[in-house]
């Protein structure tokens, strides 16, 4: 992404998330929440972009895993940071809506856990490229196939079992006055996300480039 | 390294179809056992006015997680480019000592 | 297909020939697990009696524990021996080592778990001869799955740093959903009222999680085992 488009899209990105705030208090309430149930449109885009980063990662891996593609790798490393970085948005806004929706702050259903659960394999990504020493980059992305595949048991949780978690239905049965509100939320967070992996993979680019940089002047002092 | 046919991948991946259609029944029937859990809301229903006794207890919520929202992704934000600027700056150092060393040889 | 499962046979019994004259990884896995159900069991206690609705739980929470310093030791003897790069360099197809390995864990896992079911039984006074059978199943499965996934994982975490405690870290996070099943399946089947279509309905589970589990590790042993 060259320099040009990035700040073109950051100002595009900008301009949603200072207009998103009128648009979510014109929103109209929600009869059995009320207020609390304006976290969700923050929320749901947080999560689709948590999600959408798993399969980037995903695929990313795969990638690298069987083509051998080294920048596929730098792009998955982004990816697994931003699944962290919306998961942790996903985890805290949820049981802040939750604590006044259901009453407790957590609540140990299918969709609950299995988000958990996809959050904590992509934390394990992260601590085993940290720390896991010379090869853990191979390692790794098979540990992000494991969470690319965990994502649709995500989304699918609440239709087949009976979760206090509001079904996918709700989504796609929104009325136009929070539709309005809900999509321009996800344009921004999507645009965001987009952002938030070129710069992210760009800082990859960047530490690679020095590697190669070291090993020339190595080269040179030899 | 020996190569691997295509009928390889088409073998596991029948495989794979075959385990999951002997298996996908199971969710369907864990649906059908006793479930505690009350269920999901599938549609939100608006309205224009809150009912009074709603207003105040929510709002801290509310604010709380719009605030970590923000919080959250501007230290992200922050430290991207932190460390962006770190390794730039590291990268002019060594192109400086390449150019330096190249120009000395 | 022949030279595939014949391979796979050579591994499981070399491990198994190394296991039985040594005994070392059955002997410290076994009492560990024991050690696991005690401890659990003394902290779930009401007057002076462990809790039985806590068995399930116990059972699997030992096995996980105990299965991963099996899977650990397993690898950690191959990295001892240097045996893992004659493995690799061998003229053998990946796939089939990593099926070998597996079912040296499974074996070793099956003889623990021979032992700590009926300690579980004796224990928490939990009924495991109401439904051999189911119970078998639920054991099998979730075991086969477990291990699935950690003997991948342990086979990659062979030559990297902190292994030992990546090993968990890795693991869990991916297995919970088998964990998951084998307590809820095995709770169903401990019960008063022995809910059987649940416990059924459970083994379905865990037969979808462990054919998603095998083909995700056979796809990706070979690649991620290559230098």
């Amino acid at each position: 992404m060259s320099n040009k488009t990035f700040l073109a899209v950051l100002v595009v990105a900008m301009l949603l998330f200072a207009v998103a705030p009128l648009m979510i208090a014109w929103a109209p309430y929600e009869a059995t929440m009320g207020l609390v149930q304006k976290i969700f449109y923050f929320h749901v885009p947080a999560a689709m972009a948590m999600f959408v980063s798993a399969f980037v990662c995903g695929i990313a891996s795969a990638l690298y895993l069987f083509k051998r593609n080294v920048r596929a790798d730098r792009w998955a490393i982004a990816a697994a940071e931003l699944v962290a970085l919306f998961g942790l948005v996903v985890l805290i806004s949820g049981p802040l809506w939750a604590r006044k929706a259901w009453g407790v702050w957590w609540q140990w259903d299918a969709r609950l856990t299995s988000t958990l659960v996809l959050w904590m394999i992509f934390l394990g990504y992260l601590l085993l490229r940290r720390y896991g020493g010379p090869g853990s980059d191979k390692l790794s992305a098979g540990m992000a196939l494991f969470g690319m595949a965990n994502v649709p048991f995500v989304y699918i949780s609440v239709n087949i079992w009976r979760t206090v978690h509001p079904t996918t239905n709700v989504v796609m049965t929104l009325s136009p006055g929070m539709r309005g509100a809900f999509w321009w939320c996800v344009a921004a967070f999507m645009l965001l996300y987009v952002l938030a992996l070129a710069a992210r993979a760009r800082l990859e680019d960047q530490r690679a480039r020095l590697e190669e940089l070291y090993l020339a002047l190595d080269d040179d002092l030899a | 390294m020996t190569e691997r046919p295509i009928v390889g991948w088409m073998v596991r991946v029948i495989v794979f179809v075959a385990a999951l259609a002997v298996a996908a029944p199971a969710p369907a029937a864990l649906v059908t056992a006793p479930q505690q859990a009350p269920a999901g809301q599938s549609e939100f229903v608006p309205i224009d006015e809150l009912p009074p006794a709603e207003q105040l207890p929510a709002a801290p919520l509310l604010i709380a997680a719009y605030a970590v929202v923000w919080v959250v992704l501007l230290a992200y934000v922050w430290s991207l480019w932190r460390r962006l600027g770190v390794v730039e700056k590291e990268l002019a150092d060594v192109a400086r000592r390449i150019e330096s060393g190249q120009r000395r040889a | 297909m022949n030279t595939f499962f014949s391979t796979a046979f050579l591994v499981m019994k070399k491990d198994l020939t190394i296991e039985v004259r040594s005994r070392e990884i059955l002997y410290t896995t076994l009492f560990f697990a024991v050690s696991c159900v005690l401890v659990f069991a003394f902290s779930f206690v009401r007057d002076g009696r462990p809790l039985e609705d806590a068995a399930a739980g116990i059972l699997w929470i030992a096995i996980a524990f105990s299965g991963t310093l099996a899977l650990g030791r397993t690898f950690e003897r191959e990295r001892h021996g240097e045996t893992l790069r004659a493995l690799m360099m061998a003229p053998a197809d990946r796939p089939a080592i990593y099926v070998g390995k597996l079912l040296g864990v499974l074996a070793v896992m099956a003889t623990v778990e021979a032992i700590v079911v009926p300690l579980v039984g004796l224990m928490f006074q939990a009924p495991i001869l109401a439904r051999p059978l189911l119970l078998v199943a639920l054991l099998v499965t979730g075991t086969f799955g477990f291990a699935a996934v950690g003997t991948l994982f342990a086979a990659m975490l062979v030559r990297a740093r902190s292994r030992d405690v990546l090993l968990p870290v890795l693991l869990y996070p991916i297995t919970v959903p088998v964990i998951i099943a084998g307590v809820r399946g095995t709770a169903a089947l401990f019960q008063a009222d022995v809910d059987e279509p649940m416990a059924r309905a459970w083994i379905g589970m865990l037969l979808f999680f462990d054919a998603v589990f095998v083909t995700l590790a056979l796809w990706t042993f070979e690649p991620v085992m290559t230098e």
